[in-house]
């Protein structure tokens, strides 16, 4: 237990030391918010949709959640670097708490990421459709943040140095978000695409904090709690695996 | 209480420990040395259980690490030849995160901590950023780092790497204290014969991932008929130099440093 806590205590302080980062990681979803969502708003109107931003911006949170979860499962690669890793690695505790530590560090950066975009989001147009569901998206974006930072680390056992990262942004990152269902409504789509939307983990994560936060919700809030946290559980359990047979 | 048989360890084609023997006794200060790239390191990360071996059996303490990684690792502790601190914490925070990953009592790790941090001279300097420490102060910091738990067995890899000769000093003396009261093993790896010639009440000589010649310092002396370890090292070892395979760190470094806008 305090092997856990002094290791989710430890990404935690880096985390809020790094302020720049912080402010940096915010631009994007800001630009995401403002381009797309006023970009594509009249249009989005006009085909009877309503308000694009109110449809964009739950999208957008689920979005800085990812990004911010894969990165901080990945950063693990500059530990390896830089020799921390085998510090935690020679320690008498099971590799197994070490990972969960990480992983919860990393997965509460993600949390505040995404309720500091949820904040903007409200800043720049964003209307809160129920304040008892509010509580409910702090849900998702915890499953979310948990599950992609999972990922990130399975994927950082895995690797050496960065020089696979250009592939997993591009192969991973890129496609979970963009087929997500965070940028456009998984209603009457193509066959093809609907089953991939179907397949994306963050297609759940997405349609969950739509239903918590507008009310309306594609695949239906239990089928997303649900399916999140399986798939969180496999990862995790598959993670364990690897962690625990990284060499150094 | 180290005892390895047979032990061998293949990157691909290249043997880099092969199938090497050796026995530590408990409370003795063994030294393993030998050129770059000769197979040091990779035998200290097998004994540590950071690294398989392909071939071989070790024993730390009557058990195998194979089996019993965490029994393994709650009996030893160690300096490792690169940096392992996190850099984004207080040099404080290190030694904080060290005893409670090696369940230092509170009681003990308080005053441990202080005392350790007030050897190696840190102690005024133990709330800042351990990434504005220069590469001296990291060092001393580590090897504080090492000695917070008292374990029965003491891994340094090249410990003393960088030091000025007052903490290389202290730190021997800090060793040699630890190994009289508590009966703790000591191995380690050095390029600095004198040292290992003072400190050591016997030495392995390691080449191409092959032992070479062990025992007492004085008993390799006599077998070379040589005046210094120094010189019966090289004439081991042979004069020619070493080149130890480069890793992927230095292109890291220098990526890391472009990421980070200062």
């Amino acid at each position: 237990m305090s092997t856990i806590y002094i290791l989710w205590l430890r990404q935690l302080k880096r985390y809020i030391r790094s302020r720049s980062r912080i402010i940096g990681s915010l631009g994007q979803p800001i630009l995401f918010l403002v381009a797309l969502g006023f970009g594509f708003g009249p249009i989005y109107q006009r085909a009877g949709q309503g308000s694009y931003i109110e449809f964009l911006a739950p999208g957008i949170i689920a979005m800085s959640i990812l990004f911010t979860a894969i990165f901080s499962g990945i950063n693990m690669i500059w530990d390896r670097q830089f020799g921390f890793l085998k510090e935690t690695l020679v320690a008498p505790v099971s590799r197994i708490n070490i990972m969960f530590g990480r992983i919860l560090g990393g997965a509460t950066e993600a949390l505040f990421q995404g309720i500091l975009v949820l904040i903007i989001s409200i800043i720049i147009g964003f209307h809160i459709h129920s304040y008892t569901l509010l509580a409910m998206s702090l849900l998702f974006m915890a499953l979310i943040s948990l599950f992609f930072t999972a990922l990130g680390t399975a994927i950082a056992s895995m690797l050496q140095d960065f020089q696979g990262f250009q592939l997993i942004m591009n192969f991973i990152v890129m496609p979970v978000f963009f087929l997500s269902g965070a940028l456009f409504p998984l209603n009457g789509l193509p066959k093809a695409l609907t089953v991939v939307a179907d397949l994306d983990p963050l297609s759940y994560g997405v349609d969950g904090l739509h239903f918590a936060l507008t009310g309306a919700s594609h695949f239906g809030a239990g089928i997303d709690i649900m399916v999140l946290s399986v798939l969180t559980f496999i990862l995790l359990v598959i993670g364990s695996y690897l962690f625990s047979k990284i060499e150094v | 209480m180290i005892k390895a048989t047979n032990l061998t360890k293949k990157f691909g084609d290249f043997t880099a420990v092969d199938n090497i023997s050796f026995n530590v006794e408990k409370a003795e200060i063994f030294g393993f040395l030998g050129p770059n790239g000769a197979g040091k390191s990779t035998t200290i990360k097998m004994l540590t259980t950071l690294l398989h071996p392909t071939s071989g059996e070790i024993e730390i303490d009557g058990i195998n690490p194979r089996h019993h990684q965490n029994k393994v690792r709650a009996s030893f502790g160690i300096v490792f030849q690169d940096p392992s601190l996190d850099d984004e914490l207080t040099a404080y925070e290190n030694m904080q995160f060290h005893a409670v990953l090696y369940k230092v009592p509170k009681n003990v790790r308080i005053n441990r901590i202080e005392e350790l941090l007030k050897y190696v001279e840190l102690w005024e300097k133990k709330n800042e950023l351990v990434k504005n420490y220069s590469g001296g102060m990291k060092r001393r910091l580590e090897i504080a780092r090492g000695f917070l738990h008292h374990p029965k067995i003491i891994f340094l890899d090249e410990p003393t790497l960088g030091l000025d000769p007052q903490t290389r000093n202290y730190m021997w003396s800090y060793v040699q204290n630890l190994n009289k009261q508590e009966q703790t093993t000591i191995f380690f790896t050095t390029h600095y014969m004198e040292e290992a010639d003072k400190n050591a009440s016997r030495i392995a000589i390691i080449d191409h991932g092959k032992i070479i010649a062990s025992g007492t310092p004085a008993q390799l002396k006599e077998q070379t008929n040589k005046e210094s370890l120094e010189d019966t090292f090289l004439e081991l070892t042979g004069h020619a130099i070493r080149e130890e395979e480069a890793s992927g760190l230095d292109k890291m470094r220098r990526m890391r440093n472009a990421f980070r806008r200062k």
